[in-house]
């Protein structure tokens, strides 16, 4: 007998994020239980991201029941502005996290009442980078970036461009002012995001507001 | 910066499959991080240097092993690697290709010990 260290090897092969992809998981089935659609939002900060949601919440009010969780580091500003539309807002902070994650979804469900609605549109937190790798459960990924964020920004943040199912290109009334060429930016996106549905629009304006709506499920004769 | 939550997450099965083996200790831990998971591995050893101490994980080393992205078109059947996080087929120009390779974020395997007394050849 005598004293020593065993050593040994364990083969884990396991998903590191697979406890987020497992909420992800049920918050899918659920989802498609309630055949509630669910589209996940992503952009820098200062996107246009509320801005967008104010404006379809106006157009689609008795259209859609449209459902709104929206993440933040810190404050409820933005639950705040979306509250007076008439459609439910939840506000998660997110106390310094860079991003949502499943189980925050999960738990931000049981604040709406998820039966009665048709969509729910989830605003995650202003960030390029982290939200990319959380999975929420939902059926799409939108990432908007606004003209004035310059045309390389899909070839800087390409990760969450490859996870996009629409991009949609923001502040279109603000093209010219931004000095930026819309067609390197439009053939940046179609690079990095070669699946995504591309979308262009100005909140402000409205110009180009009529494809997002119908991208959201307004029938053509609504338009 | 979600790399210290992605280390809280490994460290977590870690810690799970040293409790299922009865270990003491890590002495290693081997991650797979593909180039569109979206993470830094600087940032990782960083986070892990940070969240380790005072844990059964303190003093591991941690390997990362990094697999770039391999996109196969649909077109012609090309498959190739790709570091620029653009998906247009190197051979035909074509935008209709399938990421293979390159989402990964695991962890692979880990080192563990404990100690003890027993004659065993893998006692050292």
């Amino acid at each position: 007998m005598r004293t020593g260290t065993e050593r040994w090897t364990v083969e884990v092969d396991e998903a590191i994020l697979g406890r987020n992809a497992q909420f992800a998981a049920t918050n899918r089935e659920r989802f498609g239980t309630l055949g509630l659609r669910v589209i996940n939002i992503a952009s820098s900060p200062g996107s246009g991201k509320t801005a967008l949601l104010e404006r379809t919440l106006n157009e689609l009010a008795g259209e859609l029941r449209i459902g709104v969780i929206v993440g933040d580091l810190q404050t409820d500003n933005d639950a705040r502005r979306l509250g007076d539309k008439g459609a439910p807002v939840v506000q998660v902070t997110t106390n310094g996290y860079c991003h949502l994650e499943a189980s925050m979804i999960a738990q931000a469900m049981a604040e709406l009442d998820v039966e009665k609605l048709d969509l729910l549109i989830i605003e995650n937190v202003g960030n390029l980078v982290c939200p990319a790798s959380f999975d929420l459960g939902e059926a799409e990924r939108v990432v908007l970036i606004s003209v004035t964020e310059g045309e390389d920004k899909p070839l800087k943040y390409p990760v969450i461009f490859e996870k996009a199912d629409a991009v949609v290109i923001t502040k279109i009334d603000m093209t010219e002012a931004a000095g930026i060429d819309i067609d390197v930016l439009r053939d940046n996106v179609r690079r990095t995001a070669p699946r995504a549905r591309l979308l262009e629009l100005s909140s402000r304006s409205g110009e180009g507001f009529g494809g997002w709506l119908s991208f959201l499920g307004r029938s053509a004769s609504a338009t | 910066m979600h790399e210290g939550s992605i280390v809280e997450s490994a460290l977590e099965i870690v810690f799970r499959h040293m409790e299922a083996e009865s270990a003491e200790r890590v002495s290693a831990i081997g991650l797979r991080v593909g180039a569109l998971a979206g993470v830094v591995p600087e940032a990782l050893r960083f986070a892990f240097a940070a969240l380790t101490p005072g844990t059964p994980a303190e003093g591991a080393t941690l390997t990362i092993e990094f697999l770039p992205t391999r996109i196969l078109c649909a077109k012609c059947g090309h498959e190739g690697e790709r570091a620029d996080f653009q998906y247009e087929c190197e051979a035909c120009g074509s935008l209709e290709t399938e990421v293979r390779q390159g989402r990964e974020l695991d962890v692979m395997c880990i080192d563990l010990c404990r100690e003890g007394e027993r004659e065993d050849a893998n006692w050292n």
